[in-house]
């Protein structure tokens, strides 16, 4: 029998979300239904997700849930159910995308692989130690930092001592701003064409036309 | 929690304890799920029958029926799992278990009384709305995989709602975030001890009017009358559970049940004073705060506080769907987008214009000597690892890149909070005013 106080739950719970956002992103691949492929994808979101919870960053997993996984599902609902015809329902690769796929896919696999075994800090066994005791796991208060360096206060770098590099370390203020006013103008053109089309129609509607056209325009 | 179990089996910072006292965490949840589905189903029938004039369940388990909800539990074991030819199969099996676990998991983070809490997130309300958003994933597989137009068509609706309806949830939640400073329940839960005008209801009119948005898109995100446009059984048969039955069909209610005693706590949290009573009698007494037996008994009194504001809450909600007539689809979407989001947004600038030109309210928030829209979360400004300041060590992500000035070279842990108080004030006043800058123009 396995001994329960010695098991690492940290590495346990690493293992299993890691493997099964790995398994339903395979899943994804795999499978034909447009449908299912949507749902492992939230699950595989769900559980990048639940990675972020297990190393503390609860405001990133909660982003996570709400952006990623609540965008996919807006993405299932009109993308997929409103729009998919039988052929897409089902859908069938071709061995010329899956060899485009691979090589994209694969390349950036590498590019992730080297980045991440090129850090030399994690191969010093005695500073991934140092910093593993280090950890603060109980709660990591991470929302006020990420809202004050949105708004212009990079509070993790108040301390730098150096003036000019503290200068080059300001908040994010400015893309936070583009960010927003673009969206607003995103939300402001979609109600001014949702109000437009409705106009349109209501003024054929008016005119006498034959039956076909109007189909047409739907 | 999980030391006080580790200090009975005699590992000190072993594991074990911690996954025994999540064990105890989420057994605990359950019941708070499972059981509140048993006590507000049976309560929603003693109520419909008392609006309608009659009298509901009587005799199931003595004199007020209390057994019914127990007995239709049996029934609903009892009958066949029935799943339609033209279904897909999986996702008709797994859908009511996807509703249910996102309307438990976010009881995770809802905390009952001061500190009685499975996980003190620290952007816990975030969490729950992030969380609560998911339930209406099991609802759209149920209605795709149904293989039902019925179903379908629920399914549809309910997603087009409750897309809607989480932007003036979320604004409505913003405003007592932007008055704690914070987005931590418990922390927001315990700012408004004292007497009933602490709560962030009577902050000012602002808050007042946005409860009753907060609570109409509450009830609108977790699908009840007359917002319950995804079963409705006079136009759908039963909508997006058409072709569920038996225990399947029951974790979609246990689901529902759930969410709503969720939004009311939340509700009951955010502009309520959560576990804390209209008055302060645990505070009177000084049993509030005082560690040990007293400390704990005050906390229980706390939670029953809190549950009491949380069932109100529902049986609110069950009294309105009793009350109202269905809404239309458009009807909805109208009370949404016309309504309910720009009545949400003129009382977020109101509630934050009353906050900054700092005028009379009745809140007395247990913030110190600040005033409450300067409120800031201490930890933010002092170094969250001192001992990896020291030079040796390289450091990575976000931790401080060099000590500050003015702290000592190796400082321990209890150390900081005294040393680094005025430095903390110093930053404090910094971090305020280059944010005030920003926003004056």
């Amino acid at each position: 029998m396995i001994n329960l106080l010695a098991v690492s739950w940290g590495d346990f719970y690493f293992i299993i979300f890691a493997g099964v956002a790995c398994i339903f992103a395979l899943g994804v691949l795999l499978t034909s239904n447009v449908v299912r492929m949507a749902f492992y994808l939230i699950i595989s979101l769900g559980a990048t997700a639940g990675l972020f919870f297990l190393a503390g960053a609860e405001f990133v997993g909660a982003m996570q849930l709400m952006i990623y996984v609540g965008g996919t599902l807006v993405l299932l609902i009109f993308g997929v159910m409103l729009t998919a015809q039988s052929r897409f329902i089902s859908m069938k690769t071709h061995p010329r995308d899956w060899l485009l796929a691979v090589i994209v896919g694969g390349s950036l696999l590498m590019v992730l692989l080297t980045a991440a075994f090129g850090v030399p800090e994690w191969h010093n066994e005695q500073q991934v130690q140092a910093a593993v005791s280090s950890l603060e796991t109980a709660d990591s208060k991470t929302a006020t930092p990420l809202g004050l360096a949105l708004t212009g206060v990079r509070v993790d770098k108040l301390d730098q001592m150096d003036q000019q590099l503290k200068e080059g370390m300001s908040g994010y203020l400015l893309p936070f701003v583009i960010v927003s006013i673009h969206l607003l103008v995103v939300l402001i053109g979609a109600a001014y064409m949702a109000r437009a089309k409705r106009m349109v129609r209501f003024v054929r509607e008016e005119e006498p036309e034959a039956p076909g056209e109007n189909q047409d325009q739907e | 929690m999980a030391e006080f179990i580790n200090g009975i089996v005699g590992l000190e910072g072993a594991t074990f304890g911690y996954v025994v006292a999540a064990l105890v965490h989420c057994v605990l949840l359950l019941h708070v799920v499972a059981v509140g589905a048993l006590i507000f189903i049976w309560l929603e029938r003693k109520v419909s029958g008392r609006i309608q004039d009659r009298l509901g369940p009587t005799r199931v388990g003595g004199k007020f029926g209390w057994l019914q909800t127990l007995a239709d539990g049996i029934k609903l074991i009892a009958k066949e799992d029935v799943t339609p030819d033209g279904a897909d199969r999986m996702l008709f099996k797994l859908a009511p278990y996807i509703s249910f676990a996102a309307s438990f998991a976010a009881f995770l983070a809802l905390p009952f009384a001061d500190g009685w809490v499975a996980n003190n997130i620290n952007s816990a309300v975030f969490f729950v709305l992030a969380v609560l958003g998911l339930e209406v994933f099991g609802v759209i597989l149920a209605g795709y995989a149904s293989g039902s137009k019925w179903s379908l068509f629920g399914a549809m609706r309910e997603a087009a709602q409750v897309v809607s309806y989480e932007i003036p949830l979320g604004l409505c939640v913003v405003v007592p975030v932007f008055l704690a400073g914070t987005m931590n329940l418990v922390t927001i839960g315990n700012m408004q001890a004292g007497w009933l005008s602490n709560w962030f209801v009577f902050h000012d009119p602002f808050t007042f009017c946005i409860f009753w948005i907060f609570f109409t898109c509450a009830t609108a995100s977790v699908n009840r009358a007359p917002f319950d446009l995804a079963e409705a059984e006079s136009e759908l048969v039963a909508g997006f559970h058409t072709e569920y039955s038996g225990l399947r069909w029951s974790f979609f209610f246990m689901a529902e049940y759930g969410s709503m005693f969720l939004v009311s706590g939340l509700g009951a949290i955010l502009f309520f004073g959560g576990w804390n009573g209209p008055v302060p009698i645990m505070h009177i007494i000084g049993w509030a705060d005082s560690g040990g037996l007293t400390g704990y008994l005050a906390n229980l009194a706390g939670c029953v506080n809190f549950m009491l504001k949380a069932t109100v809450g529902v049986t609110v909600m069950i009294w309105i769907r009793w009350t109202l007539p269905r809404l239309r689809i458009d009807q909805v979407i109208t009370t949404c987008l016309k309504y309910c989001v720009p009545l949400a947004s003129a009382c977020f600038l109101g509630a934050l214009c009353w906050e900054v030109l700092d005028i009379w309210s009745p809140n007395h928030l247990h913030l110190g000597s600040k005033p409450a829209h300067q409120v800031n979360e201490d930890w933010a400004t002092v170094p969250r690892f001192p001992e990896l300041t020291n030079p040796g060590i390289p450091e990575s992500g976000d931790v401080y890149e060099n000590g500050p000035p003015e702290m000592p070279a190796e400082p321990g842990p209890e150390s900081v909070d005294g040393d680094t108080a005025a430095v903390e004030r110093a930053s404090d006043h910094q971090l305020f005013t280059s944010s005030r800058q920003e926003d004056s123009p």
